[in-house]
């Protein structure tokens, strides 16, 4: 066999790195994916850690993944299936529950029982974030423009984002404008008054962050959020059939029927740099793969100072990438159960376990979790969303057994002392306790558990201080600010060099909008 | 009084938001859900258990039980073996279609015909002179399909006998859980699934039979609404909503030939005389007027009428079916008559009758949306029969 020489290596095999390939290879390049574990998936994968047990390990639902990527990778051809999560339920310290349904009037029905004023506050705010979520969502699809540039591509850019806001009026702008600057909790206070509802809302405003729900800015994060509830009008939210691995599976095979190929079990060592210029890359086992361009879909701190030497970029861009934050904050328990849970607050089955489960029963709980965490401990009592994908999907478990996911913030990178694996275990029990308050024979029924800190997750796939989204979804360091500023259109100061992932705009979820842009910007740089 | 079918006690319970509709003079389920994305989502994911009982079911016995059936249809049923189905229309003498349904035959002289109509005057007016007792067995007999990707698991926790050797469109008579049933693998989602007859007074005691085998592989009780997305998705056509029984179009241009409603493949071209068989044979000759095929609704084209609106596209999770115009240069080339957003496939699909030669598979078209009390066109592209069919569904 010759050496196959390569147009693109794409590092990484996440879902972003796998979207990148896949488009590439259907603009006709020959593609390699390299992916240094025996899966593709990164963050996104499913694995029976437990035999007949299937986890969707880290990343577990999926609401952001892009429509049009769907459509052009034709992936439902290729294992994509999502399977509708109906239901939110929180349950409250009182023993009640607070319910969000699949059907609104159920839902306002619901709400109106607790606060008959938010109930009808909430048609007018879901009607707002409608707005605020259509006013960014052409953002999300957009390369971004450099405003302090003067290329007429960037002004193209400018004037194309100034019109969109422009187009909003001032009522939604100025709305924008808020939810870009609060704080969640500040946010939901102009809107709503019954607590579990503000904190259970509030919740999705700090995932993935290291900001507590009083912190500016988290507001914007509730909005990345709600963007899957409200693409929920073109119902690409819920649970991928087999769990998150089969999405990062489908956009696999899509690749290969494009003719890309994907290596597993090949960790790339670095990237090879002659003359300024990406040649190829270098396996851990010295096997050197040559290839015209260069693709690192890890995230920015790996892509500019592991794969290459940082010696050979500019000096702005290291001291911002050392002031890019990643600040894990969240681990992940997986469950395997005997039986189901049975809520005090709704006991036996129904389609409350079909849903989410969110901890949260009130804003003083989440701000104390943060307080915890603050201070460099695991919080003793966490906020978690709770899935039982084995209720969506019974081939997650074997017949009348279950898996359980359970979400958890905040689990701080930086624990005081570090992670041992007793620490591990004390924070599986913390959240193991923390759910029997609400679900009494839950640690009846562990057949097994699998707890994952940031530690293990930047362990096992890679994710610098185990941040979900490769570096946290604050303001300052998104749009034309992701990873750092004058790098956020997928290239580098390397020539052939780009990269594709989380770490730059739009950001984290399972949404693949950065593998496409920067395929996009790719191509068209080739022409 | 609508009827209601054997099942009722067990199905009604279930109807969570009151949404009921006829189907064949009977009160059935549109879902037990408000909304049916749970109960489609069984159908590709699980199982679904579909209460089909108001089909019109015919135990048609005796020595020209054969020959009057091939006199019929218009598949050859010498060729059809004890244990096997045929899906199938059947014409009049003018060669437009009746009806269409499933032929089993359960042994020699024996064969079960349903029907979306009414069939006992057209089975007796062809049956002058034969040798044949017609039962109609429809309230007689209970049916219900179980369909999706875990139903042989749940069916073969009850059976007593090995259903994994039942291949597509065979039928077999065993018990589930000591109830005497037949079970045909046949349905109308283009899944993995099986259709099982019993007895009408067995009925509440095999609903819950399945419902407790079935639990642990995620059985979902579903409506009409799921299966009519799954069947749209299958390209399964209904009497009624797609096309017209040349009994009850009221004028000529509202009958249509197999040929004209995908069902071409079901007419033989080899078997002895049937209702309809010369002018069919002329039809084949000079190609039909008509196609019936399915479009995809181009999303990106879709959005962009409502994003004129500053509006989010709007699809309800509801399937349809009223007639829509389709376009071809500004012309109108056919009309849609159902269709739906398949949540499999991510994306707006239509099953639509187009005149000569818009009917070729790649044709782009337009189909008519309506956006703020706007009549507006979307672009569409016409592909072929099923638009999604899964390995498992033969396998």
């Amino acid at each position: 066999m010759s050496t196959a020489r390569y147009d693109a290596i794409v590092i990484g095999g996440g879902h972003n790195g796998l979207v990148t390939a896949a488009y590439l290879a259907r603009a006709g390049r020959r593609t390699l994916v390299l992916e240094k574990r025996p899966l593709v998936g990164g963050a996104v994968v499913t694995e029976e850690v437990f035999p007949g047990f299937k986890y969707s390990v880290f990343s577990y639902v999926v609401s952001l993944l892009r429509p049009e990527i769907i459509r052009e990778l034709d992936l439902p051809r290729h294992g994509l299936q999502i399977l509708p999560l109906e239901s939110t339920v929180t349950p409250l310290d009182n023993g009640d529950y607070l319910a969000g349904w699949a059907d609104p009037d159920e839902t306002r029905e619901e709400l109106r029982r607790h606060s008959p004023k938010d109930a009808d506050a909430m048609a007018i705010f879901g009607h707002l974030m409608h707005h605020m979520a259509m006013a960014v969502k052409p953002i999300l699809g957009m390369i971004p423009p450099d405003p302090t540039s003067l290329s007429p591509r960037d002004l193209a850019g400018m004037l194309k984002l100034g019109k969109h806001f422009h187009s909003l009026g001032p009522e939604k702008f100025h709305a924008l404008h808020k939810l870009m600057t609060m704080s969640s909790a500040d946010y939901l206070d102009e809107w709503f008054t019954f607590d579990a509802l503000k904190a259970t809302k509030s919740a999705s405003g700090i995932i993935g962050t290291f900001l507590g729900p009083r912190s500016p800015g988290t507001a914007y994060v509730l909005l990345h959020h709600y963007m899957g509830e409200i693409d929920g009008a073109f119902r690409a939210w819920g649970f991928q059939k087999g769990g998150t691995g089969q999405i990062s599976e489908s956009i696999a095979s899509s690749a290969r029927a494009l003719g890309a190929t994907i290596r597993t079990d090949a960790s790339v060592d670095r990237v090879i740099v002659k003359n300024g210029r990406a040649t190829g890359v270098a396996l851990s086992t010295g096997e050197e793969i040559p290839a015209n361009l260069v693709i690192s879909g890890l995230d920015p701190r790996l892509t500019f100072t592991r794969l290459i030497d940082p010696k050979a970029l500019p000096e702005d861009l290291v001291e911002g990438l050392r002031r890019y934050k990643f600040r894990g904050s969240s681990g992940k328990v997986n469950l395997a159960l005997s039986g189901l849970p049975n809520l005090s607050c709704l006991p036996g089955n129904g389609p409350h376990l079909r849903g989410a489960i969110s901890i949260s029963p009130s804003m003083e709980y989440i701000e104390r979790a943060y307080d915890d965490a603050k201070y460099g401990e695991f919080s003793r009592h966490p906020y978690m969303d709770v899935v039982i994908p084995s209720m969506i999907d019974p081939g997650m478990a074997p017949p009348g057994k279950h898996v359980m996911s359970i979400f958890v913030q905040y689990a701080p990178y930086n624990l005081n002392g570090g992670w041992t694996d007793a620490k591990r275990e004390a924070f599986g029990d913390a959240v193991v306790n923390t759910l029997a308050r609400y679900a009494p024979n839950l640690p009846s029924l562990i057949l097994h558990r699998q707890v994952l800190t940031p530690d293990d997750m930047e362990r096992i796939t890679g994710l610098s201080e185990g941040n979900i989204f490769q570096g946290e979804l604050a303001l300052q360091q998104l749009f034309f600010m992701r990873p750092v500023p004058q790098w956020a259109k997928y290239r580098t100061p390397i020539e052939g060099y780009w990269q594709c992932g989380a770490g730059t705009h739009p950001g984290g979820g399972i949404m693949g909008a950065s593998g496409r842009l920067a395929a996009q910007e790719i191509l068209k740089a080739a022409r | 009084m609508l009827k209601t079918t054997p099942f009722h006690p067990r199905t009604s319970a279930l109807v969570r938001a009151q949404t009921w509709r006829r189907w064949a003079g009977y009160q059935m389920a549109s879902g037990y859900d408000p909304h049916p994305d749970r109960e489609y989502a069984a159908v590709r994911s699980s199982a679904a258990l579909f209460d089909v009982s108001p089909l019109h079911k015919y135990r048609i016995t005796g020595r020209d039980a054969g020959r009057l059936l091939d006199r019929m249809i218009t598949r050859d049923v010498t060729k059809l073996k004890p244990g096997r189905v045929y899906y199938t229309p059947w014409c009049d003498v003018a060669g437009k279609v009746v009806d269409d349904g499933t032929l089993s035959r359960l042994d020699e002289t024996t064969y079960r015909l349903t029907s979306a109509d009414s069939s006992v005057r057209w089975l007796h007016m062809n049956a002058v002179g034969m040798d044949v007792a017609i039962e109609d067995v429809t309230q007689k007999v209970a049916t219900l399909a179980l369909q999706g990707p875990l139903s042989r698991a749940i069916l073969s926790r009850l059976s007593s006998q090995d259903l994994s050797t039942l291949k597509y469109f065979r039928v077999t008579r065993t018990t589930l859980r000591d109830i005497p049933v037949s079970i045909s693998r046949t349905g109308y989602t283009g899944d993995l699934g099986y259709e099982i007859w019993v007895d009408a007074g067995h009925a509440l005691p095999l609903w819950d039979a399945l419902i407790e085998a079935g639990t642990p592989h995620g059985i979902t009780p579903a409506g009409v609404w799921a299966l009519d997305i799954a069947r749209i998705e299958a390209g399964l056509i209904m009497l009624d909503v797609d096309y017209y029984s040349s009994h009850h179009a009221l004028i000529d241009e509202r009958k249509s030939s197999p040929f004209e409603i995908n069902l071409g493949w079901a007419v033989s071209a080899t078997k002895g005389p049937f209702n309809g068989r010369r002018a069919l044979a002329a039809e084949r000759e000079r190609g039909a007027a008509w196609g019936f095929v399915g479009l995809t609704i181009d999303w990106s084209s879709f959005e962009r009428l409502f994003a004129a609106h500053h509006l989010p596209p709007q699809i309800s999770n509801v399937p349809w079916r009223v007639s829509v115009p389709i376009y071809v240069e500004g012309a109108q080339v056919g009309y849609a008559t159902s269709g739906c957003w398949s949540p499999l496939l991510k994306q707006p699909l239509a099953l639509a009758h187009l005149r000569r030669p818009h009917f070729a598979a790649g044709t782009k078209v337009e189909i008519e949306v309506t956006v703020e009390h706007q009549r507006k066109r979307a672009a569409a592209t016409v592909c072929s029969l099923p638009f999604f069919v899964p390995e498992r569904k033969k396998a």
